[in-house]
């Protein structure tokens, strides 16, 4: 009899106090073992002590605690997949898959679940298209923006004309790395260079053969698209055969510390598009140190903070944190679902101010989303390696790409992807281009390619 | 010459020199199989294990400093010295022989006339559970090899041969690495020892009757523990040589256990019980993938036919002569 009063009394205070205390929930799907655990793994901790940050220092996002859900991938699509099935049911507002093969599997799943994907700087790039992806962004730059970023400043190096140069391009033999050919062949088109297409087989341990290739064909630049081992492999070849490493580049995965600390003093003079920063001279590095690191909370060891990966993975889940703080203010309520999140991040706009007041001023640059474009600007910059100081620094400005070659493409493949899967092309409504403030006029202006003096002339003409 | 032809050449004296580190890999293989009629799955995370102790030695890391840090709260990463890599290699060899003596101790011994496949499932196992010691003991993160190496193409190969050019042609000579010549070096040295080894010692005359018959080798009195220790440890260096060389070009990181993936095809063309099988077939197997991407691969192909292509020439040997080039033709009789 007791018991049975025991039992009932504890049942009627869970119906009476509901469930557990709501928490917003950021899926984060890591490799943390397998061939690409050093680049995961800082990547992982970034993005999860930010969010540890947020709910030791500000008690979460808009008082409610954030909730990292780590599940192991090794870089394996089907354990991906796995992954978001296995968490899509507790309440995942955003998923970060790191994986383009991962990100091309779940595109379809989580826009049936109504969940939205942030494929930041990888994963599908016409996925920019808003129009045709609702529940996919991929700001603030992708793949093909990377290719023109690098061929800017290419240009920039030969005042403006490649006519006649050779250009290789040293790729990963999968979707991640064949993503650039499309956009470097129609560039070489325009500015009259000679694109040179080398495959790298996974892992890419052994490249003897294509860096032969290289030395016989002497090709003026090389751009490397390249992840896990294959970046060491191909920085120590280029040493190897003494290819002068400020003519090679690297996309935004090839361009972190792992990549060119084996291959020593060589690599000095190595550089890497990125669309983020560098170093940890950041008031946020301070707080986290703080509020993490020395109160024994970090993810990993603490001792990635700073590194280029770890800064991607909190650039990462501080771009998913003012989303949901955007999704607040939008639907009034702290407690946001899936959906709202997607509104959120529809309507995320990152200002200088902003980035300041979070502790990162001057980290990216400005952008803001639309229901059209989910992909951002796209802006980029040049990093390079300094072997001396052991570090990375940002050697250019940040440049508009060229979307003139690449907006077409954009369109393309997204036209071709809404006619397989038999979706709209026009779902965005055409109230919401009126309704468009100043600023997102300038960021539309951006993306189609106009330079910032040419917007003064032409305001200045308008006045 | 023309430059065609110096090209050919230097495709396949690099391709010879790969074949010597894909060799490399290859030979842990067959000292284990040979020994113990094992196909130690688990090779290539031994090579991986190796290169990790490695550093972490020369580097004074100190061993499982994640999971103290985890359990006490404490802050330890180093111990605030490094050590020669001449100490650190001697030190790391004693690590592998630990190593060994536990597989035996603890998985070899109990499967003592178990079925092939069985001892396999064992390797298997065990390459996993090294993978996950092996960084929970050093790290998961890349680390940075460097024994003192030399590095880079050599430049008098270049000044000499590039006078071998048709005059007038803009040749820089040919490119070998100075790494691979080292490699090379260093497999010509290990074969001959574990040849001499095999053929002409006591130990490797047990040893040989150990793979051929667990049973009457134990009969006769020769120590199937002692012998598979020995051939665990042999095993065990050679992982360490072949981590070397491969670490020095890419940092040690989990890709390294990989390379077993590229050992597969040479010990199928070369017979898994033939330590100079091991050596000519990877040195066939080099030069064959390298020539099939410079003349059909990358013009008509768009490369990257390295991978499937080593398996193809492999298979093609298979269907001539099943047992491997130098593998024992075995005969039951009923």
């Amino acid at each position: 009899m007791k018991l049975k009063t025991l039992v009932m009394a504890a049942c009627t205070t869970a119906i009476v106090a509901g469930p557990a205390a709501a928490d917003l929930v950021f899926p984060s799907l890591d490799y943390r073992t397998g061939p690409y655990a050093a680049n995961g793994i800082p990547f992982a901790d970034g993005y999860a002590d930010y969010f540890t940050l947020l709910n030791q220092r500000d008690g979460g996002i808009g008082g409610v605690e954030a909730r990292v859900l780590q599940c192991e991938t090794g870089y394996n699509t089907e354990r991906g997949v796995e992954c978001y099935e296995s968490t899509k049911g507790e309440g995942a507002l955003v998923y970060q898959p790191l994986s383009t093969g991962i990100t091309y599997q779940l595109i379809p799943k989580a826009t049936a679940d109504d969940i939205p994907i942030h494929s930041m700087g990888y994963g599908r790039t016409s996925a920019a298209n808003g129009e045709v992806f609702s529940h996919v962004f991929n700001y603030p730059a992708n793949y093909w923006q990377a290719a023109s970023g690098i061929i800017l400043d290419i240009l920039d190096r030969n005042d403006g004309n490649l006519e006649g140069k050779k250009i290789a391009l040293v790729y990963h033999n999968s979707a991640y790395g064949r993503e650039p050919i499309r956009t470097l062949q129609e560039l070489g088109t325009q500015h009259g260079f000679e694109l040179i297409e080398l495959a790298v087989d996974h892992p890419g341990q052994e490249q003897r053969s294509q860096w032969l290739q290289v030395r016989r064909d002497r090709p003026d630049y090389v751009i490397m698209w390249g992840w896990g081992v294959m970046n060491q492999v191909a920085i120590q070849e280029a040493v190897n055969i003494r290819y002068p490493m400020d003519n090679f580049y690297g996309v935004w995965w090839s361009g972190s510390e792992n990549d060119v600390l084996p291959a020593g003093e060589g690599a000095d003079g190595y550089r890497s598009v990125t669309f983020h920063s560098v170093g940890d001279d950041y008031p946020i590095f301070d707080d986290i140190q703080e509020h993490v690191v020395d109160a024994g909370l970090a993810s990993g060891a603490g001792d990635q903070i700073g590194t280029v990966l770890y800064n991607r993975g909190m650039y990462a889940a501080m771009l998913a944190a003012e989303a949901a703080r955007t999704a607040q203010d939008i639907h009034g309520v702290a407690e946001i679902t899936p959906a709202m999140m997607r509104d959120g991040m529809e309507a995320l706009e990152m200002t200088e101010e902003r980035m300041t007041e979070l502790g990162l001023p001057g980290f990216g640059p400005e952008f803001s989303v639309s229901c059209q474009n989910h992909g951002g600007p796209g802006e980029s910059a040049i990093a390079e390696w300094d072997y001396d100081t052991q570090a990375w620094s940002i050697v250019t400005e940040y440049r508009a790409p060229d979307m003139g070659v690449i907006q077409p493409l954009i369109d393309e493949d997204s036209a071709a992807y809404a006619a397989e899967n038999d979706l709209p092309m026009t779902r965005c409504p055409a109230e919401d281009e009126m309704m468009m403030s100043v600023e997102d006029i300038l960021a539309e202006m951006r993306t189609i390619g106009l330079r910032l003096d040419e917007l003064a002339d032409m305001l200045e003409a308008a006045q | 010459m023309p430059v065609e032809l110096l090209n050919t050449i230097e495709v396949i004296i690099n391709g010879l020199m790969t074949g010597v580190l894909y060799s490399l890999v290859a030979l842990g293989f067959v000292l284990i199989f040979k020994s113990s009629g094992v196909f130690n799955y688990a090779q290539g995370v031994m090579a991986l294990f190796a290169a990790q102790t490695l550093v972490g030695i020369q580097t004074g890391q100190v061993p499982f400093a994640h999971l103290i840090n985890a359990v006490t709260g404490m802050h330890v990463s180093k111990f605030g010295f490094d050590l020669p890599s001449i100490i650190a290699i001697i030190l790391t060899t004693l690590v592998m022989i630990g190593f060994a003596w536990i597989v035996v101790k603890v998985i070899m011994v109990r499967l003592v006339n178990q079925e092939p496949i069985i001892l396999f499932m064992a390797t298997i196992g065990l390459a996993y559970f090294m993978e996950g010691f092996g960084d929970l003991m050093w790290g998961a993160e890349l680390k940075t090899l460097d024994v003192g190496l030399p590095s880079g193409g050599s430049f008098w190969i270049e000044d000499v041969t590039a006078q071998w050019a048709v005059e007038g042609e803009n040749y820089w000579g040919m490119y070998v690495d100075v790494l691979d010549i080292w490699a090379t070096i260093i497999a010509v040295f290990l074969v001959a020892a574990l040849t001499i080894f095999s053929q002409y010692t006591k130990a490797g005359t047990a040893m040989r009757a150990v793979a051929d018959d667990h049973q009457a080798a134990l009969s006769v009195g020769i120590s199937l523990n002692k012998i598979w220790i020995m051939v665990w440890s042999i095993a065990g260096f050679v992982a360490l040589v072949a981590g070397i060389m491969w670490g020095a070009k890419s940092g040690v990181q989990f890709s390294l256990s990989l390379i077993a993936l590229k050992a597969l095809p040479v010990l199928m063309l070369g017979g898994f019980t033939s330590i100079p099988g091991a050596i000519v077939g990877g040195l066939i197997i080099g030069v064959g993938e390298k020539l099939f991407e410079f003349w059909i691969g990358v013009p008509f192909l768009g490369g990257a036919t390295e991978n499937w292509f080593a398996y193809v020439l492999a298979l093609l040997f298979l269907v001539f002569r099943p047992q491997g080039l130098f593998g024992e033709k075995i005969i039951e009789r009923v």
